[in-house]
């Protein structure tokens, strides 16, 4: 139906939609989880703080997962390279995933001070682990990474893990991490009782003031201090997806595409426009606050996305290796029938997920769980 | 490059242990949400409250299972780009599609309605709450449908062919990938399985509650449920396993030699060894007690078609090796010209046998200096290990006949309405508890275990697929795993036995007679 080069920026988007889908979803979910102790100053507060996500967040973490999988089937060569190369900071988020799980189902399973105590703080690590490991990743996207294919196409990966720790990428991991807290600090104001709301909408307004200031940060950084990376020579959109066809220089600017293509600087416009949205209705009735930190979130993805394009992966070490939408996908039928099944499934996803939170809606008050307890 | 052994036996133990482990919840999961499913309908169609509370108590000890199951599949899935990354390339564009299908079309529906059906109790309707255990348990099970495809397409690669130019193999026909027989008998023979699981697990908590005296009414009545749900189970399990030993010897010939410690082709039809000591220096089994016939009518369904034995399926391989080296030659030399037609031609010949000359890329870079001992030994590594899948297999099937015995028996003395008579067959239920994990462990064994030296049969070569990560790396996360997953099964088997033994009446939820409280989601008795 599609041509392969169709298919495959279908697939960048499509990529781009399951990030944003897993930050925004799961996001407030792990902002949330962070900042447990610090909106919650009482056990009844924390205790709204979990409700607040406790039904919904297990759906949530879908859209991790189906990333994964999604890249698995659509992007096979990015995600065994970022997986196996950056691996002990891949198994870092895989425990503070699991425990997120068994962190809520057995946290209230005791009645033990010490035992919630344990839990709360596993969950407030694995949110922090989590939304720092992926703003270093993303960060890391832009240095390129240390890796190149032997011509079976097995990659080598010349790195450790702290080599992932550049100053820019934690920069990166610091705008993740603060755009996440505003996000979840927006759903608690939404959602949780008045006294914890009202701490979320101070906790709100500052990271959002944070976030700001260290995406300005990272921009100029990216634009003064980071250089970006080009395909030179024919750029073959259509053709075998093997990394190695093509050549690639290490020197040119990351905005270029932006110069090419003016309106991706709508993305970062949408960027601000969701922190300036956050300032103003953060704490007023309504879920303008949450709609506005959601923009923000996708603005800022989509702005790296935009940036980075056509590169997925760009290799520092053998420029030649990058990964780019143009050579490391999967093969066309395979992306067209993937393609099938997700315009089938997931607006299906959509419509059950809205019930779900049309069913749980509403405020979770202080008085409702001193009368129901917790726990699921 | 040669590839390290260690890293590769490093990350086989790795994958094998946390495969196992997640094999521990899955099929809890999958059994006793069905048993959910048919209690509530049971509540929402007579309205009796006791139903009701039957389906929130078994829920406790479900959401427990559950979130351990939910955690350590991501494991799973991380673990094909952690420590497979080769394998995630050569085979992603196959073997990634169900595992994203399973996301979208499985994972999402359990994952967004399990919230609800804890906490929405008091949200919704009768039939809609219904209707959320039911999607709940439609979820999990096309789960393990998808991940069953996934794996079929592992044991038996169809609808798909390697691609020169980028190194990998790629789908042919999704429909052949997606009604694999494989795929389809081993889907239905493990979710009969999970099934088997969840019935033994409700019948051995309520035989307890029985043999206590408490809970009464409460146990007899889940008894009765696990007890017809659990026959069925085990009938199935075991007619649709043979359907999988059939759909086994059909393409994967060593792993049913290896099960059956076959040695050596026997005319049809061939005798099946009931019990003996396979010998694997000496390619011979001891003592054993054989049964004419009975092999060959279960493996071929006739009286007249052979099952080859191990010497001879060796023999073969290194004729596929020797092909599969012309077509390693050949796709070289594509790599360079694509439009070679001499090349275009033997790798057409010959590329269903290009994995075997793969096999030798464990002893030396390249498969075509090869020479006829290193044929010989790499050969020779097809076999898997023999007394281990023999005896797992034993066991494993032993486990399934005790099974539908138990089963059909309690289900009997369910419709005499004896149940709580026998004291013996209360403790023997009770005590039966650990033996259908015991089962499908050993089942896993058998599959997976079995499949090596292959990740893809015929394709692809385990050791092949690993990532290039040093030991170093997987040591570290091979002891995260073993001293993180060890925590979370001290403190899930404690919940567990704590809840259990809470039973109905300790939570509150029994007997039902007492005024219903103002808040009857079950988180209000858990927290009591």
């Amino acid at each position: 139906m599609f041509d392969y080069e169709t298919l495959r920026v279908i697939w960048w988007a499509l990529l781009g939609v399951l990030l944003i889908g897993f930050a925004i979803m799961d996001g407030f979910d792990f902002g949330i989880a962070a900042l447990l102790r610090v909106l919650g100053k009482t056990e009844d507060e924390r205790l709204v703080m979990l409700e607040t996500i406790e039904p919904t967040w297990e759906g949530n973490q879908v859209w991790f997962v189906l990333g994964g999988g999604a890249a698995f089937a659509a992007w096979p060569q990015l995600y065994a390279v970022s997986f196996s190369g950056m691996y002990l900071a891949i198994f870092l988020v895989l425990v503070a995933l699991i425990l997120r799980p068994v962190g809520f189902n057995f946290r209230g399973k005791v009645h033990d001070e010490r035992w919630r105590n344990v839990w709360d703080y596993v969950l407030i690590a694995s949110g922090i682990v989590v939304m720092l490991i992926s703003g270093v990743a993303f960060g890391n996207l832009f240095l390129g990474a240390p890796f190149q294919f032997d011509n079976d196409l097995r990659m080598t990966w010349h790195g450790s893990f702290f080599e992932l720790l550049h100053p820019f990428a934690l920069v990166a991991g610091l705008v993740s991490l603060t755009m996440l807290l505003a996000h979840g600090a927006c759903w608690a104001a939404y959602k949780a009782d008045h006294v914890v709301a009202d701490r979320a909408v101070r906790v709100a307004r500052f990271t959002t003031l944070a976030y700001v200031v260290l995406y300005v940060l990272a921009g100029i950084w990216l634009a003064y201090g980071v250089a970006g990376y080009a395909i030179v020579g024919p750029v073959v959109t259509d053709g075998v997806s093997n990394p190695l066809f093509k050549q690639v220089a290490h020197g040119s600017s990351w905005f270029a595409s932006y110069m090419e293509h003016p309106y991706f600087w709508l993305a970062p416009v949408l960027g601000f426009a969701g922190a300036i949205g956050v300032q103003l209705t953060v704490g007023k009735k309504g879920l303008g606050g949450f709609v506005s930190s959601s923009l923000m979130v996708a603005g800022t993805i989509l702005s790296a996305g935009f940036a980075l394009f056509p590169f997925l992966l760009p290799s520092r070490l053998d420029p030649r290796s990058s990964l780019t939408v143009w050579d490391a996908s999967s093969s066309q039928g395979t992306l067209g029938l993937m393609l099938a099944m997700t315009v089938i499934f997931m607006p299906i996803v959509i419509i059950y997920t809205s019930w779900v939170y049309r069913v749980v809606r509403g405020r979770v008050t202080l008085e409702h769980v001193r009368h129901s307890g917790h726990g699921y | 490059m040669i590839i390290d052994s260690d890293v590769v036996t490093l990350s086989r133990l790795q994958f094998a242990l946390t495969a196992l482990y997640h094999f521990l919840f899955v099929p809890l999961t999958l059994g006793i949400v069905w048993i959910l499913a048919i209690m509530e309908s049971v509540y929402v169609m007579t309205g009796r409250e006791v139903w009701k509370r039957m389906v929130q108590f078994w829920g406790v000890l479900f959401g427990i299972n559950f979130a351990m199951g939910v955690a350590t599949g991501v494991t799973m899935e991380f673990q094909f780009g952690m420590n497979w990354a080769y394998y995630a390339h050569y085979v992603g564009d196959v073997f990634g599609t169900p595992l994203a299908i399973e996301g979208l079309m499985a994972f999402f529906l359990e994952a967004t309605l399990v919230g609800l059906f804890f906490m929405g109790w008091n949200r919704m309707s009768r039939v809609s709450h219904l209707l959320t255990t039911w999607f709940l348990a439609l979820g999990t099970n096309l789960s393990a449908l998808w991940i069953l495809i996934a794996n079929g397409w592992m044991q038996n690669p169809v609808g798909s062919a390697f691609n020169a130019q980028t190194m990998r193999m790629e789908v042919t026909s999704f429909t052949e990938v997606m009604f694999n027989p494989v795929a389809q008998a081993k889907f239905v023979h493990t979710v009969s399985a999970g099934y088997v699981v969840g019935s033994m697990f409700v019948l051995s908590i309520s035989a307890w509650y029985l043999l206590k005296g408490r809970n009464t009414d409460f146990a007899k009545r889940s008894m009765t449920v696990a007890a017809s749900f659990g026959l069925a189970a085990a009938l199935s399990v075991v007619v649709l396993g043979d359907e999988s030993g059939y759909a086994v010897s059909e393409n994967q010939k060593m792993k049913m030699a290896a099960i059956e410690a076959m040695w050596e082709t026997e005319p049809a039809p061939a005798s099946f060894t009931l019990v003996g000591v396979p010998d694997v220096e000496n390619h011979t089994t001891h003592y054993a007690l054989r049964i004419p016939w009975v092999m060959g009518l279960i493996g071929t369904r006739s009286i007249d078609k052979p099952i080859p034995g191990i010497a001879n399926l060796v023999e073969d391989t290194k004729g596929r090796i020797n092909n599969g080296i012309l077509a390693y030659d050949a796709m070289l030399v594509l790599r360079e010209d694509k439009n070679n037609a001499q090349a275009k031609a033997i790798l057409a010949a010959h590329d269903k046998d290009m994995g075997y000359a793969l096999l030798l890329k464990r002893f030396m870079d390249d498969p075509r200096k090869a020479t006829p001992a290193d044929i010989q030994k790499a050969a020779d590594s097809t076999i898997p290990n023999v007394p281990v899948l023999f005896w797992s297999f034993r066991l494993m099937v032993a486990c399934g006949f005790y099974f539908i015995a138990l089963f059909a028996f309690m289900f009997w003395q369910a419709s005499k309405r004896q149940l709580d008579k026998r004291r013996w067959l209360l403790k023997l239920a009770l005590w039966s508890l650990p033996l259908p994990w015991l089962a499908a462990e050993l089942g896993w064994i058998v599959a997976e275990y079995g499949r090596q030296p292959w990740a893809i049969e015929g394709i692809l070569p385990t050791a092949l697929g690993v990532s290039s990560v040093t030991a170093g790396q997987v040591w570290t996360s091979l002891g995260g795993f073993v001293l993180f997953y060890s925590v979370l099964a001290i403190i899930d088997a404690t919940l567990m036995v704590k809840y259990a033994k809470k039973g109905p009446d300790g939570l509150g939820l029994w007997p039902p007679a007492e005024p219903v409280p103002p808040v009857t989601h079950l988180a209000t008795r858990v927290g009591a």
